[in-house]
C-alpha cells in the first residue's frame, strides 16, 4: 500500500545533475546581463552621431585577435580538462586545469594592457578625447564585466585544481567549471564584434 | 594512460569547431575592414557571433549531447528575452534625429 520515498521520487527531467542545471541557469541569467548591456550600449551608440571610433589595427584590433586565439584555445585546453577528470586522470587534468589558467591569465593581462593603452590617450568613463562622453562609460562597463568574469573564472580553475587534485572535488565540478569558462568564451564573441570591430578607425 | 589518450580524443575531436570559431573571428575582422553600411556591418557581425555562439553553446558546452528538454527550456526562453530587448531601437533612432515624442 505504502510506497517508500525513493519509489516516489521522480527522476530529473534534464538527467543532469543539480550542480550542472544550477550552472546552466547562472549562464542563463548572466547572458541576460550581458544581451542587456550590449543593446543599452547599442542604444546609446545609434543614438549618438559623434560616437568614437579610436580602434586602429595596430595596437588595438591585434591584441584582439592575439586575445580571442588565446580565449578560444582555453576552451580547447578546459574541454581536455573536463574530460581528463571524467577518466580519472588527476595529473592531466592538473596540467589541462592550469594550462587554461595560464591563457586566462594572459588574457586578462593584455586586456588590462588595452585599457591602460585607452586611459593613455585620456579615456575616462565620462570623457574621451573624440566624441561622445559615453563611449568609455559603456566600453569599461563591457569590457569590465567581462574581465571580471575571466579574473573569477581563473581564481575558481585554481581552486578547482587543488581541490580535484586533493580528492576533495570531483568530476563534476570540474565540468560545471568548464560550462561557467567556455561561457566567458562566447560572451567575447560578441564582445569583439560589437563593440571593438563596430568602432574601427579606418 | 587511458586517460591521455582519451583528452587527446576529445581535443582531436573538438578542433574543427575550434578552427571554425577561429575562422569566425578571422572573418569578422575581415568584414570590419570593407565598406558596409554600419547597419549591415552590424547585422553581418551578429550573425556571424551567433553562429560562432551556437557552436560554442552546442559543442564546446556539449548541450547537443544533453537531452531536449534541456535545450527546450533553456534557449527559446533566452533568445525570447533576447528579442523583447530589440524594442530599444525606434527610440535610439528618433534620439538620432532628435524627434520629438508624437503628441
Amino acid at each position: 500500500m505504502h510506497s517508500h520515498g525513493g519509489e516516489l521520487a521522480e527522476g530529473s527531467p534534464y538527467r543532469i545533475p543539480s550542480r550542472k542545471l544550477t550552472m546552466w541557469l547562472f549562464i542563463i541569467s548572466d547572458a541576460i546581463t550581458f544581451g542587456a548591456l550590449l543593446f543599452g550600449y547599442g542604444y546609446l551608440r545609434t543614438a549618438s552621431s559623434d560616437w568614437p571610433t579610436p580602434f586602429k589595427f595596430n595596437p588595438s584590433i591585434l591584441n584582439v585577435m592575439i586575445m580571442t586565439v588565446v580565449l578560444i584555445t582555453s576552451s580547447l585546453t578546459m574541454l581536455g580538462a573536463v574530460d581528463s577528470a571524467k577518466v580519472g586522470n588527476k595529473a592531466k587534468t592538473r596540467r589541462f586545469l592550469w594550462s587554461t589558467i595560464l591563457l586566462g591569465t594572459i588574457f586578462a593581462g593584455l586586456h588590462i594592457r588595452e585599457w591602460f593603452g585607452l586611459i593613455d590617450e585620456g579615456v575616462r568613463l565620462f570623457q574621451n578625447p573624440w566624441g561622445s562622453p559615453l563611449f568609455g562609460a559603456t566600453f569599461f562597463a563591457i569590457t569590465g564585466l567581462h574581465l571580471l568574469h575571466v579574473i573569477s573564472g581563473v581564481v575558481a580553475l585554481a581552486v578547482i585544481s587543488r581541490g580535484f587534485s586533493r580528492g576533495w572535488l570531483t568530476p563534476g565540478h570540474v565540468e560545471t567549471t568548464g560550462l561557467y569558462w567556455h561561457f566567458v568564451d562566447l560572451v567575447w564573441m560578441f564582445v569583439v564584434p560589437l563593440v571593438y570591430l563596430l568602432n574601427i578607425s579606418k | 594512460m587511458a586517460g591521455s589518450a582519451a583528452s587527446k580524443n576529445v581535443i582531436a575531436k573538438y578542433l574543427p569547431v575550434y578552427f571554425v570559431l577561429l575562422g569566425i573571428a578571422a572573418l569578422e575582422i575581415f568584414l570590419a575592414y570593407q565598406h558596409f553600411s554600419i547597419g549591415s556591418l552590424l547585422a553581418i557581425l551578429l550573425a556571424l557571433a551567433v553562429c560562432g555562439g551556437a557552436l560554442a553553446v552546442m559543442y564546446f558546452m556539449h548541450l547537443a549531447e544533453e537531452r531536449r528538454s534541456l535545450f527546450l527550456t533553456l534557449i527559446p526562453a533566452t533568445i525570447f528575452v533576447l528579442l523583447m530587448m530589440n524594442m530599444i531601437w525606434s527610440d535610439s533612432f528618433r534620439l538620432l534625429h532628435m524627434k520629438p515624442f508624437p503628441h
